[in-house]
């Protein structure tokens, strides 16, 4: 692509990425969460390709499978975390430590440490879709003949 | 007519817009691009009805991803449409 779209996309990488990075951190409290979080920065991710070629990425393919796979094996395992109550039971939640503050009453800006295993369920859904859609953008990309334009 | 109202009306005129330029343009790119921009009217549609989290994710998905796939597809074949 040109000069202009290759430094944009340097421009708004970052940003992309910090966002959605900030969209699946606060999905506990705010709108949004790990799918639409992970969307985002694939949309960063989508930008390099589009504006950069597949041929430079195309040695990460492996690292994006990987990264996916993770992803799910994470919330699997988070779910059965709770095994001992029920599938998918909130073991975290309140108890201190990690994530396990109690939500405070009344009107409030919202706590980042509460809600148990739903940040790390956030998180591990972020990564997932993040690594799923850009392999299926770079997968695409990379298709057929190797051209960079 | 309240400014919501004025501006979720705008936003979904140029839904309809955009989705007839998506049609109609004889350009593959510009085509791509208008339906790219059609995401993004329906993103603020969603924001403006109160629906913020569909918003992002329609906005990740439909104006940036899709438009992404777009552009790689018609890099790969042609950008004129033949009859």
């Amino acid at each position: 692509m040109t000069v202009v779209v290759r430094t944009i996309t340097r421009i708004l990488l970052p940003i992309s990425l910090v966002f959605g990075g900030y969209v699946i951190m606060h999905g506990h409290l705010t709108p949004g969460g790990g799918f639409q979080g992970g969307a985002v920065a694939a949309s960063g991710l989508a930008m390099v390709v589009v504006a950069f070629g597949a041929s430079r990425l195309a040695g990460r393919k492996g690292l994006l499978s990987s990264l996916e796979s993770l992803g799910g094996v994470a919330f699997a395992a988070l779910g059965f975390l709770g095994l001992g109550l029920t599938f998918f039971a909130n073991v975290l939640a309140g108890a201190g430590g990690l994530f396990g503050n109690s939500v405070p009453y009344g009107p409030n800006p919202g706590d980042l440490n509460t809600a148990g295993t739903l940040p790390l369920m956030n998180w591990a859904v972020g990564f997932k879709v993040l690594a799923g859609l850009g392999a299926v953008v770079l997968l695409f990309a990379l298709f057929g003949e190797n051209h960079d334009r | 007519m309240t400014l919501w109202a004025a501006m979720l009306t705008m936003a979904l005129v140029m839904v309809v817009i955009a989705s007839v330029l998506a049609v109609v343009l004889r350009d593959l790119l510009a085509a791509a691009l208008a339906l790219g921009a059609q995401g993004l009217l329906l993103s603020l549609a969603f924001y403006l009805l109160q629906a913020p989290d569909v918003a992002i994710a329609q906005a990740g998905v439909g104006a940036a991803l899709t438009t992404a796939i777009f552009l790689l597809a018609i890099w790969k074949t042609r950008r004129k449409e033949e009859e």
